[in-house]
Formats: C-alpha cells, sequence, structure tokens
C-alpha cells in the first residue's frame, strides 16, 4: 500500500502489512545505502498490530523504483553472504577431516615403532 | 576516493566503550554522510561481495560459531531475528487423550510433550491450513502407552517412550453408520493413504525425540496413560515449542588498543586484573612490557580501565562489522542448515516485497 502524492512520486510512504523490523530495518539500511535517497527511515505505528511503514524521499526518482531496487540488493546480498557461508562451512569440514587423518595416521605410526621395539 | 582522517574512521568503524557507556554505536549508514569530504560512502553491491567473509570457528553437531566480516548490524540481527522466530520446526501441537489416570492433569501434560523437541527435517513436510485433513504430509502422529501395575513401583515416563506411527492414528472414530461393512477400512483421526515409512529418509531414521530422557509424567501403582500425539509444522511466532534454536545470539569483535608502552609493574598490575587474560608479558632486554595477546576473550568487563590514569593507558573498542555468531540447535537441523534456511527466509521476504511493488 503506498500513501504518496499524484503530482510528486519522489516521496511516498510504504505500508507493509504482516511484517516487522527483520525485513523493515534491513531494507532500510539498504535504502540508506542509496545515493539516489535524500530520506528514509522506518516506524511500527502499534506494537500489537504487524504494520511497517517506510518513508522513502529521494531526488527526483519514482520512490517506489528505489525501494525495489533496494529490495534488490538485499536480496543479492543475501545470496552472496548465503555462497560464501556454505563454502567456509565446506572449508572447515574438509580441513577438519584432513587433521582427524594426520591424527590417526601419526597414532598408527607411534603403534608401529611400539611394535617394532 | 580518499580515506577517511583518522579520528573520523575510528568513529565510523569502532564503537568506543568508554567508562561510563559506549560512543559512536550508531551505523553511518547514509550515503551522502562524508559528502563534505568528497568520500563516497554508498556500498556498491560489488565491494560488499569484495569485503565479505566468513570464517567458521567451531562446528559441532548442535551448535556452531562463526564470524561474519563486512556486514551490516541490521542485516546481521534480521538474521538472528529470524532463526529465533520464523524458521519453521515440527512439535506436537494436538493430544488425543484416551485415558489418563496419572496426577498430571490433561492440559499439563499435552503442555509438556508440545515442548519436547522431535529429530526429524521439517522441510519434508507441508504447513497444515485451517481446514485440512491431518494425513502423511502434515502430520506425524505419536503414541504414548504406559502403565504401572498395582504392586510395582512408581515408575517415570521419558520421552522415550513416544512411539511412532508411521501408519497414521490407530484411535478409531465412533461411526454413526451401524452398517458400515468390516471390510472396509475403520475411519481414524487422520487420513494416511500411505505410510511414512516409504519415505526414503524415514526409513534409516525413523522419527524420534532428540533427547530420549525427558521426563514427561510420573506414575503411581495403578495409574495409565493412553494417548495419541499429533506434530505439525509452525514457527516460533506462534508458540515457543516451534523455536528451532535452543538461542542464536551474537556480539561484535573486541578490539583492546594500548595507548602508551605499558612496563614494568604497570604491566604486571595490568595483567593482573584482567579476568579472562588477555594481556601477556613480553620479556624485552631491558624490561617487561604488556601486550595483547587474546582480544576475542574480552568480555568487556572494563577492569582494565577501572581506577585512576588507566583510560589514557588502554582503550576498548568494538569492531562495528565484524559479528561472532553462535547459533545452539535443538537438534531437528543441524545448525549451518538452519543458518542457510534463515537467509532463504529473508530473500523470500524480499521477494515478496518486490512482487507486491510490481
Amino acid at each position: 500500500m503506498e500513501h504518496g502524492s499524484f503530482t510528486d512520486n519522489s516521496a511516498a510512504t510504504f505500508s507493509l502489512t504482516d511484517e516487522d523490523h527483520t525485513i523493515a530495518n534491513a531494507v532500510r539500511f539498504n535504502l540508506n545505502q542509496d545515493p539516489r535517497v535524500t530520506f528514509c527511515g522506518y516506524s511500527i505505528p502499534h506494537p500489537s498490530e504487524a504494520r511497517v511503514n517506510i518513508r522513502v524521499q529521494t531526488t527526483g526518482d519514482p520512490a517506489r523504483e528505489v525501494l525495489k531496487d533496494a529490495c534488490q540488493n538485499l536480496m543479492l546480498m543475501c545470496r552472496n553472504v548465503r555462497c560464501t557461508f556454505d563454502k567456509a562451512v565446506e572449508d572447515f569440514k574438509a580441513s577438519n577431516a584432513v587433521k582427524a587423518m594426520k591424527i590417526d595416521s601419526q597414532d598408527s605410526s607411534g603403534d608401529d615403532s611400539e611394535e617394532s621395539e | 576516493m580518499g580515506q577517511l582522517p583518522p579520528h573520523l574512521e575510528l568513529q565510523r568503524s569502532r564503537v568506543s566503550c568508554n567508562k561510563d557507556a559506549p560512543i559512536h554505536t550508531e551505523s553511518i549508514q547514509y550515503s551522502g554522510a562524508y559528502a563534505s569530504m568528497g568520500i563516497d560512502n554508498s556500498s556498491r553491491l560489488d565491494r560488499f561481495s569484495n569485503n565479505f567473509r566468513v570464517e567458521v570457528v567451531r562446528l559441532n553437531e548442535d551448535d556452531m560459531e562463526f564470524d561474519m566480516i563486512g556486514i551490516d548490524a541490521a542485516i546481521a540481527n534480521s538474521f538472528r531475528r529470524i532463526l529465533i522466530a520464523e524458521l519453521p520446526t515440527m512439535a506436537i501441537e494436538k493430544v488425543l487423550i484416551a485415558n489418563n489416570t496419572s496426577i498430571i492433569q490433561d492440559e499439563v501434560l499435552a503442555h509438556r510433550l508440545g515442548l519436547v523437541p522431535i529429530r526429524v527435517d521439517p522441510r519434508l513436510f507441508l504447513a497444515i491450513v485451517e481446514n485440512d485433513q491431518p494425513n502423511e504430509k502434515n502430520t506425524i502422529v505419536f503414541k504414548l502407552h504406559v502403565q504401572c501395575k498395582r504392586g510395582s513401583p512408581r515408575i517415570t515416563v521419558k520421552s522415550d517412550a513416544l512411539k511412532w506411527l508411521p501408519n497414521g492414528s490407530e484411535l478409531v472414530k465412533e461411526t454413526r453408520n451401524a452398517t458400515s461393512d468390516s471390510s472396509s477400512k475403520p475411519e481414524t483421526y487422520t487420513y494416511f493413504c500411505c505410510s511414512q515409512e516409504t519415505i526414503p529418509e524415514f526409513v534409516k531414521n525413523p522419527i524420534i525425540p532428540k533427547y530420549p530422557d525427558i521426563i514427561i509424567a510420573k506414575l503411581g501403582p495403578g495409574q495409565e496413560i493412553e494417548l495419541e500425539a499429533y506434530a505439525v509444522k509452525g514457527i516460533r511466532k506462534t508458540h515457543a515449542k516451534w523455536s528451532p534454536v535452543a538461542t542464536a545470539w551474537y556480539r561484535m569483535l573486541p578490539e583492546v588498543v594500548l595507548l602508551e608502552d605499558i612496563e614494568d609493574d604497570l604491566a604486571e598490575e595490568l595483567k593482573s586484573k584482567c579476568p579472562v587474560n588477555l594481556f601477556d608479558i613480553e620479556d624485552l632486554g631491558k624490561g617487561r612490557r604488556a601486550t595483547v595477546a587474546r582480544p576475542r576473550a574480552c568480555t568487556l568487563c572494563r577492569e582494565c580501565i577501572r581506577g585512576d590514569d588507566w583510560e589514557k593507558r588502554v582503550a576498548l573498542h568494538r569492531v562495528k562489522d565484524h559479528f561472532i555468531f553462535t547459533i545452539e540447535s535443538t537438534g531437528a537441523l543441524p545448525p549451518e542448515v538452519l543458518f542457510t534456511e534463515a537467509v532463504k527466509i529473508l530473500e523470500d521476504k524480499c521477494e515478496r516485497m518486490i512482487t507486491e511493488l510490481s
């Protein structure tokens, strides 16, 4: 739901239902990073009602487009986070497996030397 | 693109923890914040992907600790909120009690059963909608039938007494139709078309509660409990029993800076002050000097800046974009899968917003 003026679409308030700080703060952060934005913020009118108002004011571009771009950026950021995280977990598991193998081989070589004596 | 002068860079990237309160806690996100100095504070996606790193410190079956470097507090907090509140899990919701002569009341018993964590991957099930019938795609059926015979000592009913019924409910509904033929299957409270045992994931791992020694009830001689419990998918926003993590939290990386050289007696004093031993004394030729050995262990107790003059010698900071995440799973999913699912849920939310805006 968008509340804006018909003549000037560079400033608008978007009212989202069934949302809370989780998505609103993340989107607000991304909006701030965009150089076309002069002002952005979010508020929760009442804590018992799951509704968030996001206010966007831009330097001329339509506010709707800027918000959409911010959401796209957030999505791409999330995908990046996921890829990096998966790779880090795989690397960690692989290096742990190597360490476990090294410890095993050290143990077995220790046993051999004892037997030979 | 120039660099910020050091005092501004400190203000932008570190939280200074002073004796009374921390300062510079807000993250400076506005793209034009340093425009008057000619520096572009806007973060492009390519800069983010170049700077962002994840380092796993510890990874067990039930918990993990990892570092996220290069991300902002807003996104890290979103992940934490989703991990706690919006990841779906399976938990017992409906309990059909056939017989309960124990001293534990029906509702208390049902409440305790709901809180038992179940070791099953919730992604294999669909969420149950209002008027849906419970079938093999959205319900797990457990049976509990314990009896304490007269003359035998008291028994404790633990969570390993919950038996999984892969074929659905065994309690028969009373049909008013007396002329129903005996060859048709009697109608039960669930409508399973096929046994859940045929699903390949459950062939080797039957569905059981994660911890077999959770005390559910205690029975005296002559008391009996007979019930069927249905577990469905839900999220923690509805009730805490559907929480996939015991908890998940993050803290920013602590940084301890020695503003001047601390030598000899002062060094010994500093080392003895710190309760987590993060300072070490190194021996130079003509004296001893204190160094910071383990800044990551700092709990920010501020003992090292207590007392006169210590604030001039030691500075405590927190790095604003380095988060040490810890996730403790309740057992349904391993912690690294939990985090990946949380990120996917944030992506889905963004996508929903984009489709609504178009």
